[in-house]
């Protein structure tokens, strides 16, 4: 800098280059930044809204109903049944797809239309998705303050719970209403497992590698939970209702969680995303194990 | 030997078999519980975890297990004989698939009402079965008097197809959970964790099983021809109508209980004629007490096996039943 300090009209040009180098990456930036985004995977769509790429999205799946914004969005299918010609009519420039999507992938690429290859993962994959996608679709510096303020709530969470006992805990997430028939609960891997050890719970199927798993009275009654958590969908309950769905687990009277009232229902459709909403349920999750 | 003495040897045999299974059953699981402490009187209920896991956790699953067992089991007998058909099962008639159509709804709409303690699922998949039964015995009702036996199997065989594509159009536009959720359904499960639900199928088991107790005569006539029945005295369409409607009623009373457990009512009766002859009078009790024990014994290894992972009963009776009765198939010819 100092050489060309001495030169003023070589130091002109220099920035005068500078400037346009910086002209021509924004350009190709934009050029490259998808205008019209199809996601076919819920979590996901709500994370493009949380980063601002919202106005990009042009069609979502029959699934999705967060941010409001998308119930006015066209459909084009979802996991199973994507609607693969109504996704190349609309043309897009990026679509959103699942990991076992792979006829669809194909089709896409010899349509010529890019894909961001999605699969659902840990606590941290979600972090991972959300700064993938705002270098995607030009919106890095949103991105990273969402994920830096999701990561910085959990950790507040973590922080706040560090020192407290651990409850065994069982988190429900599925069953037959009305009966403890077909029981289905997170197991040892996944954001669901990962979000109730950042809330301070020890997951009591911690051992079974997967992401989920049926669970039997037999192995709740052996496993024996402090705790029970169980999401449902409903974002509101009375006191009746939820008398109702708490009702079947008083059947395992020696389970701990039960003996001690501390089968709890968690409420809101947002707790079994992987999206922005993590950190709130996180944090319900922490409030109902550490009240 | 006379078939007095027959009958005592092999459903004795048969009896003392199941009942061993039934004790056996229950003692084994994914966790090792003792059993005095089970039946230790002097810790309370609500602190004995040996307890609740034998009495909430596995009685009440060996006990469906025997009963939807012993019941789909009989009324395979039943209707093989009664569609001279030996393909027939419990399922081949429609009444399952109306069972499942019914389940299928309560799932996908999230019906939640229930009737002194039995839940929506179990309701709606019995109210199925009683439906698919009406409309299968109308259509071959319609045609002469009494049943065609041909028109009911047809009727039946296509009201199953109807009411498959039903099944699959409601899974398809349901939301993706519930549409897991039928599917486990579909899959067979006796994890009924109470009394309740064996209790409220019960009478409807029973009645059908007082119609299958006076039926085995008449069986042994209807599976020679129904003209041959005739000539010997036989009410064919009253025998048939009897048939049809117990065989029905067992069958939508267990599936209800414990979702289309296949296999059992073709497996079990093909197996229990090999070994005892075809005399309905021996088949069809050493039928209904094999099943049962079969049953447990296959949800024994549903809930073991894989431990602590559980497999589906009727994935389990499937890979268990199908190759044993080919290799005893194979076997005895």
């Amino acid at each position: 800098m100092t050489h060309l300090g001495k030169h003023p009209a070589r130091r002109r040009s220099a920035s005068a280059g500078l400037f346009l180098l910086t002209l021509l990456l924004a350009a190709t930036l934009s050029a490259q930044a998808p205008k019209r985004i199809v996601s076919l995977i819920p979590a996901v769509t709500e994370m493009l809204f949380a980063i601002g790429a919202g106005p990009q999205v042009v069609a979502v799946s029959t699934y999705d109903v967060e941010p409001p914004e998308v119930r006015s969005l066209p459909t084009v299918g979802a996991l199973v049944d994507p609607d693969t010609e109504k996704i190349i009519s609309l043309r897009p420039d990026l679509v959103i797809t699942y990991g076992c999507q792979t006829d669809l992938q194909a089709q896409l690429k010899s349509a010529n239309i890019p894909f961001h290859d999605y699969r659902h993962g840990g606590l941290d994959h979600i972090m991972v998705t959300l700064r993938a996608l705002g270098a995607r679709t030009g919106h890095v510096d949103q991105a990273e303050k969402v994920t830096r303020s999701l990561q910085s709530r959990v950790d507040a969470v973590r922080q706040r719970v560090a020192d407290k006992p651990r409850p065994r805990t069982l988190l429900v997430f599925g069953r037959e209403p009305g009966s403890l028939r077909n029981i289905y609960a997170s197991a040892g891997r996944g954001f669901l497992h990962d979000m109730l050890v950042a809330a301070g719970g020890d997951d009591v199927l911690s051992d079974i590698d997967r992401e989920s798993a049926p669970v039997s009275t037999e192995m709740i009654l052996a496993r024996a939970p402090e705790v029970i958590l169980e999401l449902n969908s409903a974002n509101r309950l009375n006191e009746h209702d939820l008398e109702t769905v708490i009702d079947p687990w008083m059947k395992l009277s020696s389970v701990p969680a039960v003996k001690n009232k501390r089968v709890i229902v968690l409420l809101g459709s947002g707790l079994a995303v992987p999206g922005p909403r993590v950190a709130e349920g996180v944090e319900k999750m922490a409030k109902a194990l550490h009240p | 030997m006379s078939i007095r003495r027959r009958l005592i040897v092999v459903l004795g045999a048969c009896t003392v078999f199941t009942l061993a299974v039934m004790v056996w059953a229950p003692t084994v699981g994914s966790t090792a519980i003792s059993l005095s402490r089970v039946f230790d009187r002097s810790v309370g209920w609500d602190s004995n975890v040996d307890a609740q896991i034998f009495f909430v956790a596995r009685l009440p699953r060996v006990l469906a297990g025997a009963l939807v067992g012993a019941t789909l089991a009989a009324a395979g007998v039943v209707l093989q004989a009664l569609l001279r058909n030996p393909l027939a099962s419990p399922f081949t008639l429609g009444v399952s698939a109306g069972a499942a159509l019914g389940a299928m709804l309560a799932v996908t709409t999230r019906l939640e009402f229930g009737l002194l303690g039995i839940t929506s699922i179990p309701l709606a998949s019995f109210a199925g079965s009683l439906a698919a039964t009406a409309i299968v015995y109308a259509l071959a009702a319609s045609q002469r008097r009494g049943l065609s036996t041909n028109v009911l199997l047809l009727a039946g065989v296509t009201l199953n197809t109807f009411f498959s594509a039903l099944i699959l159009f409601v899974q398809y536009i349901a939301d993706f959970a519930e549409a897991l959720r039928a599917i486990r359904w579909m899959m067979g499960g006796l994890e009924v964790a109470g009394y309740t639900p064996i209790v409220a199928a019960l009478p409807f088991v029973l009645l059908a099983f007082g119609a299958f107790a006076v039926l085995p005569r008449t069986l042994n006539l209807l599976s020679v021809g129904a003209e041959a029945a005739s000539a010997r005295g036989v009410d064919v369409a009253a025998a048939q109508r009897l048939a049809f409607f117990s065989a029905s009623l067992a069958t939508g009373a267990a599936v209800s209980l414990g979702g289309p457990i296949g296999f059992i009512g073709i497996v079990v009766p093909h197996l229990v004629r090999l070994l005892v002859g075809a005399d309905h009078r021996i088949v069809l009790p050493a039928s209904a007490l094999f099943g049962a024990s079969f049953l447990v014994l296959c949800d024994l290894a549903a809930r073991t096996v894989m431990s602590p992972l559980e497999i589906p009963v009727g994935v389990v009776t499937a890979l268990i039943g199908g190759p044993f009765f080919l290799w005893l198939l194979v076997k005895r010819s």
